[in-house]
């Protein structure tokens, strides 16, 4: 209960954060990925704050074996750089560009009504879906 | 040179908003323990276990509600969505696609990944950025739609 309390207000927290910033909008999002056109360096001030909070939280949270409410830290373990990450981050990308949407301002505009978004966010699912099934299909390694 | 769009660039704004994010992310680790990815809080709830969807499902109302909060207090800035249908559902399955294979997205790799000075989610962003970047490219100035 309060593992779901605190995940509710984590993801409120986020979602404010992304409608603030202005990235909810893909205008604006499309606007800092044409550096050929008129550049809107916005995005790069959201990464910048973000990660100079995130600097002193992860710092914070290196040291810790539980979570300040008594949980696992689950932190990533994997330092490998190889073809499933570079190939995925690849296709992340380009479909990034050719919308604007990443998950998180995906399914914020999708609470703001956006019907583009909530073909968006289905569109998302069935690929999450598609991973899913070929995923399971494959012998395990 | 590169012309700065002066009349859409949000400095402050967008500064305040990246740290409204990074205290979600850095309240998310330092209570539950877990990276805010939202790619793979949202994947995981398609290969359900056991005892571990009440979370995803509370992080994913939080996101999906927080329009509906800041309604309280102010108009929701207006979102423009240029893209069509047929290019929203394609960007859509290689978003979904791409990030479970990537491991993560922007909130994970980038907001968190580099947070936590990952050479991984660093490989991971400088990739989807760069991916972005030339897709943007090529549909406004080489195909010009």
């Amino acid at each position: 209960m309060k593992y779901s309390l605190a995940a509710f207000a984590s993801g409120l927290i986020f979602g404010l954060g992304l409608i603030l910033s202005g990235m909810a909008n893909p205008e604006k999002v499309l606007g800092f990925l044409d550096l050929a056109g008129l550049w809107d360096p916005s995005l790069a001030f959201v990464m910048g704050g973000a990660i100079l909070v995130g600097l002193v939280a992860f710092g914070l949270a290196r040291k810790r074996t539980l979570s300040f409410l008594g949980f696992d830290m689950k932190l990533p373990t994997s330092s490998r750089i190889d073809k499933r990450l570079m190939g995925g981050s690849l296709l992340f990308g380009v479909g990034w560009g050719i919308a604007g949407f990443c998950p998180g301002p995906g399914l914020v505009a999708l609470g703001a009504g956006e019907q583009k978004a909530a073909v968006f966010v289905a569109a998302m699912l069935a690929g999450m879906a598609i991973y899913e099934w070929i995923e399971r299909r494959r012998p395990s390694t | 040179m590169v012309d700065i769009a002066w009349n859409e660039f949000t400095p402050w704004a967008s500064l305040a908003g990246g740290i409204l994010i990074g205290l979600a992310a850095g309240s998310f680790i330092l209570l539950n323990g877990r990276i805010a990815g939202i790619s793979g809080i949202l994947g995981g709830l398609l290969a359900p276990t056991p005892g571990d969807t009440g979370w995803r499902v509370s992080f994913i109302a939080g996101l999906v509600g927080a329009p509906l909060l800041w309604l309280l207090a102010a108009d929701v800035p207006v979102i423009e969505v240029e893209a069509g249908y047929p290019a929203l559902i394609i960007a859509g399955l290689l978003v979904g696609i791409g990030t479970r294979y990537g491991s993560g997205c922007t909130s994970g790799h980038g907001v968190c990944g580099l947070s936590r000075l990952s050479p991984r989610s660093l490989a991971a962003t400088v990739t989807f950025m760069a991916a972005g970047f030339a897709t943007v490219f090529l549909i406004r100035h080489v195909i010009g739609v």
